[in-house]
């Protein structure tokens, strides 16, 4: 298959997933003078490799906890660990999609996959990796198209491309599906997993749908209201590729959506 | 003919062009490019048919160059198939070249046939022409020193707009100080400063480039700057979370995104910038078109003056087109610019 000779080209020193370790982190903003409380004492340790689903009703700061584990930002207390080294600044290791694609618009599509190894300086002798990277996302043929050009599922493709092209060891998802219509929605879905399966990267995927963690997903964590604390850590011991209908993620969904506060009715 | 076809047409219920198609489409064609032949033929008769009411030398050969652009016009419309691009252009202009052939007969006929316009003031198109072929090389001189001294001062002007720009929208410290100081100088008009720079600069022409840059670098600068303080902190996070470092987020990031408004400034400051040439070339530099038209003045030579606006109008519009050109390339990848 021709995703499959890509993918051993990008994936270039079998890179696995690293572990994660978020230790009684709490976070907060400052508006207007007043102290919004948005993460209380957050503990997770995730396993190498692992695929863990994020749940929380809106705005309850699962975003910001992603830009702490990204190290975008830094948390009031507490410690984030990658593989035992503490993160305190961004790093190609812990790569982010965000909900918005963000490409950058005066950037063609290679160009925007070619970033991050542009800007670690490598991009010289690596150009075959970014080819690689959009032949994995099947955009090959958009390679010379501009942003504005694209839709938006093709858009998203792009930007995981763009971040998978890095190999990162921790992939973070922030409602990278979010906007796309149902049915590109499910196709991405698939590819997501066969992605991981084959790389074998950490991933840390932000959704508001429990469907989407429970097909993705082999750890589904709950959080509260804002200040968001774990409310629920729920394994999800599954084979791949699993159905929608499959009575044990049903049962598992109405437990979660018992836990986001809405009936049992759905 | 056509009106002919058209009754013919309602009468027999028919489409009413069935009868003569090749000639409505002939007449949609090449009508507008026999009408503009027509026009030129005009002012070529308007130069021969009467007698000069002044002595003007290049009466005759206008009138001759009158009947060849009409032969041109009506070859090229009708030709127009076989002549590829630049027949379907002239097409496309034909309406243009009406109107200019009109314009030109009446203007031929109302200065120089029956000075219906006051004779000195309102110079008849052949005393123009005679200033291209008699004063040419004054006025190539002239075109030369404007362009050096344009040329310099918008390329200072405009490098050091865009560095101190940027500088102010990615860096707090100069930020600092630097607003204050644009804030106080800058929407002051440079021409103000024209009498204070002719006597601290060493010559006129420098004290001139410094004026011309001052122009170009205002708006160039606040336009540079608020262009990257408007880049959204999405597209740092993501080239930072790539690994990118503080130059590559300069270079790669926050100027690409922000050429869009330096382009603002820079047309700005091109447009300010002219102002300031003429008025320096006036008063100071004693060289240049500005200073051509103002010693035009001083001799009452008012055909020398329309000539050398008409130069400087083609100067200012090539500048600015340019500038287009150099966008277009430049930010080939926005949406829906504006065509110049
Ligand atoms: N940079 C910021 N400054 C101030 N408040 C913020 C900032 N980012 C997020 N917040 C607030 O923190 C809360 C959590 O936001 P977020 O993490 O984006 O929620 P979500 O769980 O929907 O991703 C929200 O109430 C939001 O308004
Ligand atoms: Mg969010």
């Amino acid at each position: 298959m021709v995703a499959a000779a890509a993918l051993a080209e990008v994936a270039a020193p079998a890179a696995a997933g690293a572990a994660l370790d978020i230790e009684q982190v709490s976070h907060a903003f400052d508006i207007d003078g007043a102290e919004l409380p948005v993460l209380d004492d957050v503990s997770i340790s995730v396993e190498p490799g692992e695929f863990v689903a994020l749940l929380g009703p809106s705005g309850c700061g699962k975003s910001t906890l992603l830009r702490l584990v990204a190290g975008l930002d830094k948390p009031k207390s507490g410690t984030l660990r990658e593989d035992e080294s503490r993160i305190r600044a961004p790093h190609p290791s812990r790569v982010v999609v965000f909900q918005d694609p963000t490409l950058f618009p005066w950037r063609s599509v290679w160009d925007n996959v070619a970033l991050g190894l542009e800007a670690q300086g490598i991009l010289k002798s690596q150009r075959h990796r970014v080819d690689a990277a959009l032949d994995l996302v099947g955009l090959s043929d958009f390679r010379t198209a501009y942003p504005h050009q694209l839709s938006g599922g093709m858009a998203q493709r792009v930007a995981l491309a763009r971040a998978l092209v890095n190999d990162p060891k921790i992939l973070i998802l922030d409602e990278p599906l979010g906007k796309l219509d149902s049915l590109t929605r499910i196709t991405m879905q698939a590819e997501l997993v066969s992605l991981w399966q084959r790389k074998g990267f950490t991933t840390l995927l932000v959704t508001h749908d429990a469907e989407e963690a429970l097909v993705l997903a082999n750890r589904v964590i709950v959080f509260s209201d804002r200040p968001a604390r774990v409310k629920a850590d729920i394994r999800v011991d599954r084979p791949y590729p699993r159905h929608r209908g499959d009575p044990y993620l049903a049962d598992l969904r109405r437990q979660i959506l018992g836990l986001l506060g809405l009936d049992a009715t759905w | 003919m056509s009106t002919y076809s058209l009754s013919d047409g309602l009468a027999s219920g028919a489409p009413r062009t069935s009868r003569a198609p090749w000639l409505a489409t002939w007449i949609r064609e090449s009508g507008v490019g026999v009408l503009a032949s027509i026009a030129w033929i005009a002012f070529g008769f308007s130069c021969l048919w009467w007698q000069d009411l002044g002595d003007w030398s290049r009466t005759h050969s206008l009138g001759i160059a009158a009947f060849i652009i009409a032969a041109i016009a009506l070859l090229g419309t009708v030709g127009a198939d076989y002549l590829g691009s630049a027949g379907r252009g002239l097409r496309q202009r034909a309406p243009w070249l009406v109107a200019l052939g009109a314009f030109l007969t009446l203007w031929e006929v109302a200065t120089a046939k029956f000075a219906w316009l006051p004779l000195p003031f309102f110079p008849p198109p052949q005393s123009i022409i005679e200033v291209y072929t008699d004063d040419l090389p004054k006025l190539l001189d002239s075109v030369f020193a404007s362009v050096k001294l344009q040329l310099g001062g918008c390329l200072i002007g405009a490098t050091v707009g865009f560095v101190s720009g940027v500088s102010i929208g990615w860096s707090r410290a100069v930020g600092y100080w630097a607003h204050p100081v644009l804030r106080f100088i800058g929407p002051l008009p440079a021409t103000a400063w024209l009498p204070i720079a002719f006597f601290t600069f060493p010559s006129s022409w420098s004290a001139s480039t410094f004026l011309i840059a001052l122009a170009t670098g205002f708006p160039v600068t606040v336009l540079t700057w608020s262009g990257v303080a408007s880049v959204s902190n999405a597209y740092y996070d993501v080239a930072r979370t790539l690994g990118a470092k503080p130059s590559f987020l300069v270079l790669k990031v926050a100027i690409p995104a922000a050429l869009p408004h330096v382009f603002v400034g820079l047309f700005m400051g091109l447009g300010a910038s002219f102002a300031v040439l003429v008025v320096a070339e006036m008063i100071g530099v004693k060289a240049g078109l500005g200073w051509y038209l103002q010693w035009a003045q001083g001799w009452a030579a008012y055909a020398n003056m329309y000539a050398a606006l008409i130069v400087m109008s083609l100067l200012c519009s090539g500048a600015i087109t340019l500038l287009f050109a150099i966008r277009d390339r430049l930010l080939v990848w926005q949406k829906g610019t504006v065509k110049w």
